[in-house]
């Protein structure tokens, strides 16, 4: 019997075919924002998981901040070698390196592109960094100490297709903002657009290639001792940069992070942000459920002679409330079924060009099958949802108003 | 001697349309045997079509009662009314009121759903309805593509799906010349001879000729038997 009625809605459907698609659009779009943006948040939080994954628990990195003051008087004040100095010999630091990440301009084959440089510190920071990082060369070999003029370069910067002229190799030589470096190593992949992109030299080439202030660092990365406990070591640290900076606690112009907190927050600005695209979604879907009520009050209507005819004919309530109901849930589920294809297509094409153009495994899709069952699952009780009032409606008719009802 | 299938004792009905009350029915009383073809004449206004809604449960009277198979049917509610309705009714109406979205052969079969009768007994029911009213070959065809004679046939059809004991036709030839309107009374003619009571509302003399019996209305009464 169920299957009748089903086959009755999808050919009063078909009937108003118009109508059913601009109804439908709503839904769709709808569920498309949510599929693709889920799909894509899902796949951001994988990918910066995986690139903070491998930090270990045992670091911390010092950052400056925007500190305490009026919003858009705050300037940054950078971090100092006096601050790493203070901050090595909080007890439970086991290495700390000061870090300069800098934006600039390399040029070779008379091919020019931005980007970052970063700074490599000397000894055992050295291997801090390399280890934090996963540093490993594909070709060639890691800068070490000593190395001057030299440069390695991340793993998008040494590919055929980087926009560089002729593809980078061991021995190029390239120009960093208008200096000479020799290319010594090419990194391997790290899955990051960042760091697959820097351009990695020894502190003291940074700072005058650059023209850092001697003083400067942009960040401080802390190797915590085995036995310490990171969470007093990090309170330590805090205390050290208040008094060596002078402000007040509650006022710090610097953070002094956790890898696993960095990755916190930026899930949290992750999450701010699908919350947002949910609500969108989520009006744009309440729009669309209230466009099935509407037309479905529109089809009630229209359809008044048709009821009285039903009823005439021993319809009972509860059947004319099917057939509509079953309408508008089917209008629901349809408008699902298409938002979930075309959310699944917009998000793997957004992630194939990210790959392609950007060479970012950070725009991914992971859509699970949960989400796609949801949204259609969702979509068709939204329908019904709305769907209800009007098939209240149209059962409650009485069958001689109905059929004296004149088209 | 038979029995009587239908009995209207003093029946009123009012319609209340905002301030005003319209008294479509002002005591109507009669009686209809089983196996009757009765004829309902009267001037427009006179209450034929609420009597005639009435009797096939579409509403209820607001004074008197109903009988139908000396069951009162004057007080039930909407669904057993329904109920009624889907199994001892057939309807036919003067605008024939097929559902334009479906076929004939599907406008046939749409009343043995509402009484959840499988598919193949639908179908195999509707296919011998539409022979029976000799419209085997446009089983297929939508409304808009049938004559009004056609149309009205498939409501007849229709209105004997449920293998009904009485079919009510509320003026089913006021759409149709006179030719195509004797071609549809034949046939409740000859629904008439298998057996099915019949209860033919009309205001044409020459149509209503073909029943046993006429009661002619005035004023939500009777005012003659013929
Ligand atoms: N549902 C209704 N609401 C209000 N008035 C009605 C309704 N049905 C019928 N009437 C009124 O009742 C009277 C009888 O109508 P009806 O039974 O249709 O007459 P007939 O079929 O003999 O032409 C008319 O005055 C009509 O306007
Ligand atoms: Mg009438």
């Amino acid at each position: 019997m169920l299957k009748d009625y089903f086959i009755f809605s999808v050919k009063n459907l078909r009937n108003r075919k118009l109508r059913s698609w601009l109804t439908m659009i709503g839904i769709i779009i709808g569920i498309t924002a949510v599929v693709s943006l889920i799909g894509m948040g899902q796949g951001l939080k994988t990918a910066i998981s995986l690139q903070f994954g491998d930090l270990g628990t045992d670091k911390l990195a010092v950052q400056a901040s925007g500190g305490f003051g009026p919003p858009g008087t705050a300037v940054v004040k950078p971090l100092t070698k006096d601050n790493l100095e203070k901050v090595k010999k909080v007890s439970g630091v086991k290495i700390a390196a000061g870090r300069l990440i800098k934006p600039g301009k390399i040029e070779h084959d008379d091919h020019a592109g931005f980007g970052y440089a970063a700074s490599m510190p000397d000894g055992d920071a050295r291997k801090l960094i390399e280890e934090a990082q996963n540093l490993e060369a594909e070709s060639g070999r890691l800068l070490k100490d000593g190395d001057k003029g030299k440069v390695m370069l991340g793993s998008n910067l040494g590919e055929q297709d980087a926009g560089l002229g002729k593809q980078i190799v061991v021995g190029s030589k390239v120009l960093i903002e208008g200096g000479e470096f020799e290319v010594v190593g090419i990194l391997k992949k790290l899955g990051s657009f960042i760091l697959d992109n820097v351009v990695f030299m020894n502190e003291e080439d940074l700072r005058e290639t650059l023209d850092v202030p001697q003083e400067d660092y942009d960040i401080i990365v802390i190797q915590v001792q085995q036995n310490a406990d990171i969470a007093e070591v990090q309170q330590r640290v805090e205390k050290v940069m208040r008094s060596e900076r002078d402000v007040k606690e509650g006022e710090e112009d610097f953070t002094v992070q956790t890898p696993q907190a960095l990755l916190g927050q930026v899930n949290s600005i992750l999450f701010g942000v699908q919350l947002f695209v949910y609500i969108i979604a989520g009006i744009s879907i309440l729009v669309g459920g209230i466009g099935i009520m509407n037309t479905m009050f529109t089809s009630v209507l229209e359809r008044t002679k048709e009821i009285g005819i039903m009823k005439s004919i021993g319809a009972r309530n509860s059947s004319v409330f099917s057939l509509f109901f079953i309408e508008s849930g089917m209008i629901g589920s349809i408008g699902g079924i298409i938002g979930a294809v075309f959310g699944v297509l917009f998000a793997l094409g957004l992630a194939f060009i990210g790959k392609s153009l950007l060479g970012s495994d950070l725009i991914r899709a992971e859509i699970s099958p949960w989400l796609v069952i949801g949204s259609v699952l969702g979509s068709f009780a939204l329908g019904s949802l709305f769907g209800i009032l009007p098939a209240i409606k149209a059962a409650k008719l009485s069958p001689v108003d109905a059929l004296r009802y004149a088209k | 001697m038979k029995g009587t299938i239908i009995k209207l004792d003093n029946v009123w009905k009012i319609y209340q349309m905002g301030e005003v009350k319209v008294e479509a029915l002002r005591g109507l009383s009669l009686e209809i045997k089983k196996g009757e073809f009765v004829a309902i004449m009267g001037p427009s206004g006179s209450g034929k079509s609420t009597a005639v809604n009435m009797i096939g449960c579409l509403d209820v009277p607001t004074k008197g009662h109903i009988y139908l198979d000396q069951h009162d049917i004057s007080k039930l509610s909407e669904s057993d009314l329904a109920q009624i309705r889907g199994r001892k009714i057939g309807f036919i109406f003067q605008q024939f009121n097929l559902i334009n979205t479906l076929t004939a052969l599907e406008n046939v079969a749409l009343p043995m759903l509402f009484q959840n009768t499988d598919r193949e007994t639908r179908l195999k029911t509707a296919n011998r309805l539409l022979e029976l009213v000799e419209l085997g070959e446009r089983m297929n065809h939508k409304p808009n593509e049938l004559s009004g004679g056609q149309q009205q046939r498939v409501a007849i059809a229709r209105s004997l799906s449920n293998d009904p004991e009485v079919v009510l036709a509320d003026e089913p030839t006021g759409n149709l010349d006179s030719k195509t309107g004797e071609i549809v009374i034949n046939f409740l003619g000859k629904l008439n001879k298998e057996g099915k009571t019949i209860i033919m509302v009309t205001h044409d003399a020459n149509v209503a000729r073909h029943a046993q019996r006429i009661e002619h209305l005035k004023d939500g009464r009777v005012v003659k038997r013929s």
